[in-house]
């Protein structure tokens, strides 16, 4: 017993056709009540009713009817074909019907007391054939500025939104913001279940849309202004909710498709996965870095989403074509996606739910975004890197690789960003160029990479007709020397080797030569001293001879003399 | 009240085209949107029946529509309040709402011009 109390008690819900409304009111709209719905005129009152009642027809076999107060039933249904609902199949289907309301009171003339028995009859015709479970009243300021005596026209519309709660139908009433309360008519005096707020702002020439629970009897709801976009798929909610930091990491490294720069960075790129910041001041090639890095991944196999917010598609491609990378072949076979729009053709919100849609829909592996220091056009530092902190963590919650790019003003110390997003990410490039000798040149600094050993050394970068060529850079006394003066250091120490190079070669030369002379030298003394040697010992011999000779002569004439 | 109460179709125009060398129809095309037989609607009945009578005898047609009854009939003709006085002719079409108890409104509505009125008052008494 207690428990069908309970159950009684608690409100039932039931789906808005909304994407991300059932997650702030913890289920949708209340179920067999009215529901008011409140706006300026254009800001998606119309829609909002629209698609709960497609949604009604097509998810939750709830058929409805669209009682249009406003609009003719084909301004209906063609306003809603690009958003690829067929309302005439579901009409036929009878999931669906429009009732018309058409009031014109200049022919109108009012004699005596009345009621609008003729609308309920109407409605309950057009609920009976179909059997709807649901309806949408857009919009009733039609109906009360249609008529003089507005005591009855309150009365009969409290009368039929009771009317329709006793059949358990659930009701969405749209109406027009007053300049005094909520509505021109007041109408939130009687729809007291559920009040939903609508409203946009422009500012340039980019419209913010936003959506507010103001009411909701016996439920808990989000109060926030939730960001919504009227997309391809009708409204989309957002709802502000941060991401966990749980996800999984990859221990896979992928290449930057500049192989110096994939040396930079522990000799095997970055973490797939990973988000990856290029900084740089106007043309230092950060466009040209995520071109080719884009384009490796393509020749990886892998699915690229590359959004810019600054060049149309055919204009990257074609540039990109004439540093040689190739990114129209990819394009052409569908691996590398584009997504190129002005940052003011919607709010931060709307590019966030963009580039989610789109995310959903294309399933990419590494996302290029260029530049996002351009979506601080439409909101504060603040704003942007808390947008941007919630786009990396869903990107890297589903594992996909983001180099995203930012401008960075020449007066920039180098430690802070535009964005202020560098802590955000797991690697940092610093592009910059420097001017010396008449000439700018480019330069690229691995300033912070998570999780591997990383040069600290800083390269200079060329952009050629067959891709991006990193080259070592040469401190010297004036400081750091590139483009001409670096190919004239090149030279001269390639000059220097050289010359060290013959040098040793003369010396060795001539210690050749001096060993030849000291061996002819010897060889000629030796040649010297035999031929000495020869007649030395000629003349040895001879005196000895002689000697022999005369010492015979000798004892000859002593035995001679004497005898004795 | 007893004039009304046994015709949906007021035939008033059997005196009109003897008198007339008019087109086959009367003047005047009426249609009156009630529901059942509720007070405000009999009240209604009464009150058009009356003015009729009173200025455009023989010149007229009224079919009184019972909404319950025929739903399509107040679809198509765009009936929201009850009871509602269709003038379909002569041009422009007018609606006439409530139960037609303020008859200088409904003399608007049906666009009978004063003089007239003044006319068939002064022929009445």
């Amino acid at each position: 017993m207690s428990n069908a109390d309970e159950k009684k008690r608690t409100l039932e819900k039931t789906s808005s056709g909304i994407p991300g409304f059932e997650g702030i009111t913890h289920g949708g709209i209340p179920h067999g009540r009215p529901t008011l719905v409140c706006g300026n005129a254009g800001c998606g009152k119309t829609l909002f009713g629209m698609q709960f009642l497609v949604a009604g027809a097509t998810e939750q076999e709830e058929p409805g009817v669209f009682v249009a107060f406003e609009e003719t039933e084909s301004d209906l249904k063609t306003n809603v074909a690009s958003l690829g609902w067929d309302l005439d199949t579901l009409c036929e289907q009878n999931k669906f019907a429009v009732e018309t309301i058409n009031i014109s009171s200049e022919e109108m003339i009012e004699a005596g007391r009345y009621d609008l028995e003729g609308l309920f009859v109407r409605l309950d015709a057009a609920i009976r054939e179909i059997g709807a479970r649901r309806i949408v009243l857009d919009t009733v300021e039609t109906l009360f500025g249609a008529f003089m005596d507005a005591h009855i026209v309150r009365a009969e519309f409290r009368r039929l939104l009771r009317w329709f709660k006793d059949r358990d139908i659930t009701t969405v009433v749209t109406a027009e913001r007053g300049s005094g309360g909520l509505t021109r008519f007041g109408i939130e005096e009687y729809v007291s279940d559920c009040v939903i707020e609508l409203s946009q702002t422009v500012s340039g020439q980019t419209t913010r849309r936003h959506l507010r629970i103001l009411k909701y009897r016996g439920s808990e709801h989000g109060t926030n202004a939730y960001p919504f976009l009227i997309g391809q798929r009708g409204i989309h909610l957002f709802p502000v909710t941060e991401l966990g930091l749980d996800f999984p990491v990859s221990e896979k490294r992928i290449s930057s498709g500049i192989h110096r720069l994939d040396e930079m960075l522990g000799g095997k790129g970055f973490y797939r996965g990973s988000s990856l910041l290029l900084s740089g001041t106007t043309g230092t090639g950060k466009s040209s870095i995520s071109a080719s890095f884009a384009a490796a991944a393509c020749a990886r196999g892998e699915q690229v989403l590359y959004i810019s917010y600054e060049e149309a598609r055919t204009q990257i491609i074609r540039n990109m074509k004439s540093i040689g990378i190739d990114l129209e072949k990819w394009y052409e076979n569908g691996r590398l996606g584009f997504h190129t729009e002005r940052v003011t053709t919607h709010g931060l919100e709307e590019h966030f739910f963009l580039v989610k849609e789109i995310i959903d829909i294309n399933k990419p592996e590494v996302v290029v975004i260029d530049p996002v220091s351009n979506l601080l056009q439409m909101g504060s530092p603040e704003e942007v890197k808390n947008l941007l902190t919630r786009l990396i963590d869903l990107l890297k919650s589903q594992g996909i690789t983001t180099l995203v790019t930012e401008l960075i003003t020449g007066g920039h110390p180098l430690e802070s960003t535009s964005t202020e997003i560098s802590s955000l990410m797991d690697a940092w490039l610093l592009l910059r160029d420097i001017e010396s000798g008449g000439e700018r040149n480019r330069l690229l600094h691995v300033l912070k990479s998570r999780g591997m050993a990383h040069s600290h050394q800083v390269r200079e970068f060329i952009l050629t007709d067959h891709g991006i060529e990193l080259k070592d850079v040469y401190a010297g006394p004036a400081g750091l020397v590139t483009g001409t003066a670096r190919y004239t250091q090149e030279a001269q120490e390639e000059e220097q080797r050289r010359r060290r190079i013959e040098e040793i070669e003369r010396r060795k030369n001539e210690l050749e030569r001096k060993r030849k002379l000291k061996e002819a030298r010897l060889k000629e003394i030796e040649t010297q001293f035999q031929g000495e040697e020869e007649e030395l010992l000629r003349a040895i011999r001879e005196a000895e001879q002689e000697e022999e000779k005369f010492s015979k002569t000798g004892q000859q004439r002593k035995k001679m003399r004497g005898g004795s | 009240m007893s004039e009304g109460n046994n015709m949906d179709k007021a035939g008033h125009n059997n005196n009109n085209q003897g008198e007339k060398v008019d087109k086959s129809r009367p003047r005047f095309q009426l249609r009156l949107f009630v529901t059942g037989r509720t007070p405000r609607s009999q009240q209604a009945i009464q009150n058009i029946r009356q003015i009729c009578e009173e200025y455009l005898s023989g010149e007229y047609e009224l079919e009184v529509i019972d909404v319950y009854q025929n739903p399509a009939q107040a679809r198509e003709h765009q009936i929201l309040a009850v009871p509602t006085l269709l003038k379909e002719l002569p041009p422009p079409l007018r609606k006439v709402v409530g139960d037609l108890s303020e008859k200088e409104k409904v003399l608007e509505g049906l666009n009978i011009q004063p003089k007239e009125r003044a006319g068939t008052q002064e022929r009445n008494s």
